[in-house]
């Protein structure tokens, strides 16, 4: 907040501020104490100026290009409008195959992360013992934190030829969709963990108590009770993980051997193949599925839980 | 609800054994740094310090890890201007569109990265006309780390109330000073563990990155990914590994360390 910013010339008798207390010498100061909308313009003009010049306006400018097209003579952007990006999107085979692969890729990744995220959180949050959890809190946040690609490339490691995976007697998958799978679980799993170890903490013990003391058994009390106050919880962990994995390509690139997912595609035609528009209209596909996920999940309450 | 203790006794089995599992890959890493066999086989047979000498002497490297810094430094200044006026906004204050607002800061990480990748390389290459250089990078991670700073300011001045602020202001400080000397001290250790982790999301991050580095800007990930498919650099290439895994944990580590503090001294 900087104290040379506030205009001198507004009139100070506008004031909106009813809880108008204590003296005031200086003008600058005294005005921005009167005026709340003041106060909140010069706070919010500046983070909001850049979130939308920088990030709004460059997802309008994505959508726009995505209707463009390339000279294949001249390989220059071509800025009259067509569909014919999108027609390309719809007719050819291969980005039909690319979307479905990456959808299901991003699927399997988030329900292995939630199924072994619901029994950890559980235990985190109501098992264990407060040391023993400020301790597995700290353990699952700190690979969080680790290099995501130092976590890509151990799993190179792990599961190249001659490598862990083979020695350890269970073998490796090779380099492939499977190895990206393990991979993609393995690395947002502590994103799935932590949201839900939230949900549940907000669960007071007293409810579970109330409910075992009336009768109910263990799976109905975990059913009826702890399962719809988790949901948020569960949506947020699931929203990270299947976006983070359906905007991933480096993985792929990495364990995936020969197979593509849609940011790959994107990734290629941004650089190499030299085509912006189409790039556009690809990464069109993940934004409109997230778009889709989030109204419905607006809802839920889960949101606020990210 | 009562537990059996076998059913205690296995949640806990796979609790400690899937957080085995996270650590083992890492540790696979830092044990493959000493490995003398170039092709990282398992299990190594003896060990050597050979490519962390490598490493010390590669150049690209070294320079890599200046790049990587001072982008990593840059955001991170950024976004705790920006993160901290936002947070004082939405917390302190109700206005129409506040829910748009709360959902753009999250939007940059909520959405694919390549999305946001290619819609700011769309953005500087296409609409702008700049070439891509480290102030590129730096624009972007600025724009997805401001979201950490945020929570860490909100989730502070939530807990704080305004009871001091309102103190001061009624003993005659003006909006000024009691921003400079009640809010701000209180928000000291919040900011600090919203800036490491911003810094550490920077150094790490290479999604977005590849697309909006340039020729001129290699960082840190960069390097690594266009090292880690060439054999005789694969041993270096793991040396950087484990120092990349030294530095994101540990300002993780310390920021989780001044969270617990200021738990335990509430």
């Amino acid at each position: 907040m900087s104290a040379t910013s506030a205009p001198h010339d507004a009139r100070p008798g506008r004031s909106t501020d009813p809880a108008l207390r204590g003296p005031v010498d200086r003008p600058g100061s005294r005005l921005l104490h009167r005026m709340v909308w003041l106060r909140l313009s010069l706070l919010l003009s500046a983070p909001l100026a850049w979130m939308v010049l920088v990030y709004v306006v460059a997802l309008a400018a994505l959508l726009i290009t995505s209707l463009w097209s390339v000279d294949s003579l001249s390989s220059e952007i071509d800025r009259s409008w067509t569909l014919d990006n999108f027609r390309t999107l719809l007719e050819n085979e291969v980005y039909r195959d690319v979307t479905v692969r990456t959808l299901a890729v991003a699927a399997a990744v988030t329900v292995i992360d939630v199924a072994i995220a619901l029994p950890i959180a559980f235990y985190m949050a109501k098992v264990a013992t407060p040391r023993v959890r400020r301790m597995l809190v700290v353990a699952v946040l700190t690979p969080l934190w680790a290099s995501y690609l130092v976590k890509v490339f151990s799993w190179r490691v792990v599961l190249s030829e001659g490598g862990l995976a083979e020695w350890s007697g269970l073998g490796s998958p090779g380099y492939g969709l499977t190895a990206v799978v393990i991979t993609q679980a393995y690395i947002w799993l502590p994103y799935v963990i932590l949201p839900i170890f939230a949900a549940l903490e907000r669960v007071p013990d007293s409810l579970l108590e109330a409910a075992g003391d009336l009768g109910a058994p263990t799976g109905m009390v975990l059913r009826s009770i702890v399962m719809p106050l988790l949901i948020p919880g569960i949506v947020a962990g699931a929203i990270f993980s299947f976006s983070l994995t359906m905007g991933d390509y480096i993985t792929v690139n990495i364990v995936g051997g020969a197979s593509q997912m849609l940011g790959n595609l994107v990734f290629i035609n941004a650089g190499a193949a030299n085509n912006l528009p189409l790039a556009a209209a690809i990464a069109m596909i993940p934004i409109v599925v997230m778009l889709v996920l989030l109204t419905a999940i607006r809802r839920t309450g889960a949101l606020e839980n990210m | 609800m009562t537990l059996s203790p076998l059913a205690r006794r296995v949640l806990a089995v796979l609790t400690f054994g899937v957080l085995a599992l996270i650590y083992l890959p890492l540790l696979v890493v830092v044990a493959n740094s000493v490995n003398p066999s170039q092709s990282m086989t398992w299990p190594p047979d003896g060990a050597t310090l050979e490519w962390w000498r490598r490493a010390a002497h590669s150049d690209g490297a070294r320079e890599a890890l200046v790049t990587s810094l001072q982008v990593a430094a840059i955001s991170t200044l950024i976004a705790l201007v920006l993160g901290t006026l936002l947070a004082l906004a939405l917390q302190r204050y109700s206005f129409f569109g506040k829910d748009s607002v709360n959902l753009l800061v999250i939007l940059p990480i909520a959405l694919p990265g390549v999305v946001t990748g290619i819609a700011l390389n769309n953005g500087f290459k296409g609409i702008l006309g700049v070439d891509l250089t480290l102030w590129t990078i730096v624009v972007a991670h600025a724009t997805f780390c401001i979201v950490t700073v945020f929570n860490n300011v909100q989730a502070r001045l939530r807990r704080m109330g305004t009871s001091l602020e309102e103190a001061s202001a009624d003993l005659g400080a003006g909006v000024f000073t009691t921003f400079r000397l009640v809010t701000l001290p209180q928000l000291r250790s919040a900011l600090l563990a919203g800036g490491m982790l911003a810094f550490a999301l920077s150094f790490d991050e290479i999604i977005v990155t590849t697309f909006t580095a340039g020729n001129g800007a290699t960082t840190l990930p960069i390097w690594i990914l266009n090292n880690m498919f060439r054999p005789n650099q694969a041993p270096v290439v793991n040396v950087v590994a484990v120092v990349l895994i030294v530095f994101s944990i540990l300002p993780v580590w310390l920021a989780q360390r001044l969270s617990s503090d200021v738990e335990a001294a509430r």
